[in-house]
């Protein structure tokens, strides 16, 4: 009797201790918020220019963040796992690209052929990220189907060092510089604003949001769309439909890697160059922006991706720090959502099937 | 039309199934009846393809299916509404339907089908756009016998149709059940409601901790002394 009541005081003492803990977290992250910000008001005066281009860039990388968490986000919609791989999936697909680029310019297709040769570069990337996500989920993940839900995420995490380890042998250690093509080369001055966008950053902006209206279509309307929902609703009662489970997760990851591809060909055209540890903070970042929208939430990762990349680009200035710090941003957004919100600014759609 | 043959079937160590034979005949309604944990949904898991049988055989027509995934059973015509309905809760209702119509490729049947789900269970039709989660207990077995009827299944299976609703609603359901039968549909009905399933089915099988222990027609069973004592609740 006595032990059970000092056991409820207990817990509820931590309980308690956890509230307080995290409240006094959010006071310290707000009153931080808002010195600095207040700081930045009162003693800086940015011009409008300043803050345009940083909301551009900060579209362009949310762009990028969020087709990247898609990949995220789909996988862990169907399987609850988080594929750490997702990231050098997109790595090999900016390789790809890059290595399609220099055939074209070998041959003269770039200048004669720009648009052509824009869309085989993307085309390039998406299919060969889209055949190593396929590999990868017969070989990493396909057999550890029925394993405890942590083994396949310490398989991914081994499939992401196997990836990274195999592009520095394969393709050297050395920056690969990703020249532009004429066409997107340069940028356009809006009006008089100061505010400066370039190509590079419109085609990524239009094409990730091509792709993302694209990709709901299809979760929404189509027979495969439908099957992927159901399946990763119960994957038994949608066998009993006669979905073909295998079939469907392998479409997934397919589907995922695709949009990680066309996300690695456009992160090297936007940074310019392509290496083989590409893939890791990006991929750590879309991953943060997949859990900022909610995992397994599909315009959870569009919105957390878009909101990410503004965050990282807008903060640091609104904060008054040095950009450097933009990372730090991400990050402690990853902590802070994790401790108040674990299921994602806008829920976590898939929670209750994996309670 | 579907011979179940001696199986057994395992959950790793735990032997659910020991040794099931029964038939099904074309235009039938046979019912397994027994207690919780007797086995009937394994038997029926196994025959939809989710559960392979260690030994013995599952044959449609004459075809063995056992051996074969679960959602190409499906594409040969045998559909489960199983257990505890399983509605997709985030699809709509009409989602569920179209998925249980996933196999099929008839555009225009599929679309009759549809109509006569919704002729069937007319309150489908009114909830068509809201999430299958939303619907009561009841709607949600409606739902779950019309999505499997969806695949235009020679071979309805139903698990216990009747479980957790209010007894008019059993009634109502059970009759819609015999009319799907006389429209040429054969069922084979899983039930822990021996009175309800013995009122409708030809014939029945009880099961009882794996094994059939009784088998008759509907009329042999209801007038068996250890099913009515056992099952029936007469003293
Ligand atoms: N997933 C499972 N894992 C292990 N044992 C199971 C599982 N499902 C059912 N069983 C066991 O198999 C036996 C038959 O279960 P089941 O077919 O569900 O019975 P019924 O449908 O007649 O209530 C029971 O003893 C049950 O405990
Ligand atoms: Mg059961």
């Amino acid at each position: 009797m006595e032990a059970t009541t000092s056991k409820k005081l207990s817990n509820r003492s931590r309980f308690n201790l956890g509230s307080i803990a995290s409240m006094l977290v959010a006071v310290v992250v707000g009153a931080f918020i808002v010195w600095r910000v207040g700081l930045v008001i009162t003693t800086k005066h940015y011009p409008m220019s300043l803050w345009g281009l940083q909301l551009a860039n900060g579209l362009v990388l949310g762009g990028v963040y969020a087709l990247l968490a898609l990949g995220y986000t789909l996988v862990y919609g169907i399987l609850f796992m988080i594929n750490f791989a997702h990231g050098d999936v997109m790595m090999i697909g900016a390789y790809a690209g890059f290595f399609s680029l220099q055939w074209l310019k070998s041959q003269g297709l770039v200048e004669t052929q720009p648009v052509f040769s824009l869309l085989f570069v993307l085309f390039v990337g998406m299919i060969v990220a889209m055949i190593v996500g396929i590999v990868l989920e017969r070989l990493a993940y396909r057999p550890l189907r029925h394993a405890p839900r942590l083994v396949p995420l310490i398989s991914a995490i081994g499939a992401s060092i196997f990836l990274e380890q195999a592009a520095l042998r394969i393709f050297g250690p050395k920056l690969r510089v990703y020249t532009k093509p004429p066409l997107i080369q340069g940028g356009w001055d809006i009006g008089s604003t100061g505010i400066f966008v370039t190509r590079t950053g419109v085609l990524i902006m239009v094409m990730s949001l091509l792709m993302m209206i694209g990709l709901y279509v299809m979760i929404q309307y189509t027979k495969v769309g439908k099957a992927m929902r159901a399946v990763a609703e119960d994957q038994q009662t949608a066998a009993l439909m006669g979905v073909d489970v295998d079939q469907v997760i392998v479409f997934t990851f397919a589907l995922g890697s695709f949009l990680g591809g066309a996300a690695g060909v456009m992160l090297g055209f936007h940074n310019g160059q392509v290496d083989f540890m590409v893939g890791f903070i990006p991929g750590l970042k879309a991953f943060t922006a997949a859990v900022l929208g909610g995992i397994g939430n599909v315009p959870g990762a569009m919105f957390g991706g878009v909101f990410l990349g503004l965050a990282e680009s807008l903060g640091p200035t609104a904060l008054g720090i040095p950009s450097q710090y933009k990372d730090v941003i991400a990050f402690s957004l990853l902590v802070l959502v994790l401790i108040f919100r674990p299921t994602g600014l806008l829920g976590e759609i898939l929670s209750e099937k994996k309670a | 039309m579907l011979q179940v043959n001696d199986i057994h079937t395992y959950y790793g160590h735990i032997h659910a199934l020991k040794g099931i034979t029964f038939y099904v005949s074309q235009g039938e309604i046979v019912t397994l009846i027994g207690a919780n944990g007797a086995g009937k949904s394994t038997t029926l898991n196994t025959i939809s393809g989710i559960l392979k049988p260690r030994t013995g055989s599952v044959l449609l027509e004459g075809a063995p299916i056992h051996t074969k995934p679960a959602h190409k059973v499906t594409g040969l015509g045998v559909c489960q509404a199983p257990e505890g309905r399983k509605i997709f809760a985030r699809l709509t209702v009409r989602e569920n339907l179209e998925m249980g119509a996933y196999t099929r490729k008839d555009k225009a049947a599929i679309q009759e089908d549809m109509e006569r789900v919704l002729e069937l269970f007319p309150r489908l039709g009114e909830r068509l756009h809201q999430p299958g989660g939303t619907l009561s207990g009841g709607e949600q077995q409606m739902l779950a016998i019309g999505r499997a009827l969806m695949s235009r299944p020679r071979l309805l299976l139903l698990d216990e149709p009747s479980m957790g609703l209010a007894p008019l609603l059993v009634e109502q359901i059970f009759r819609i059940i015999q009319d799907i039968n006389k429209q040429g549909t054969t069922i084979l009905l899983v039930e822990q409601n021996a009175q309800m399933a013995l009122a409708i089915a030809h014939r029945g099988y009880v099961l009882e901790t794996g094994m059939i222990a009784l088998e008759g027609t509907a009329k042999e069973l209801r007038e068996d002394p250890q099913v009515r004592a056992a099952y029936l609740g007469a003293t």
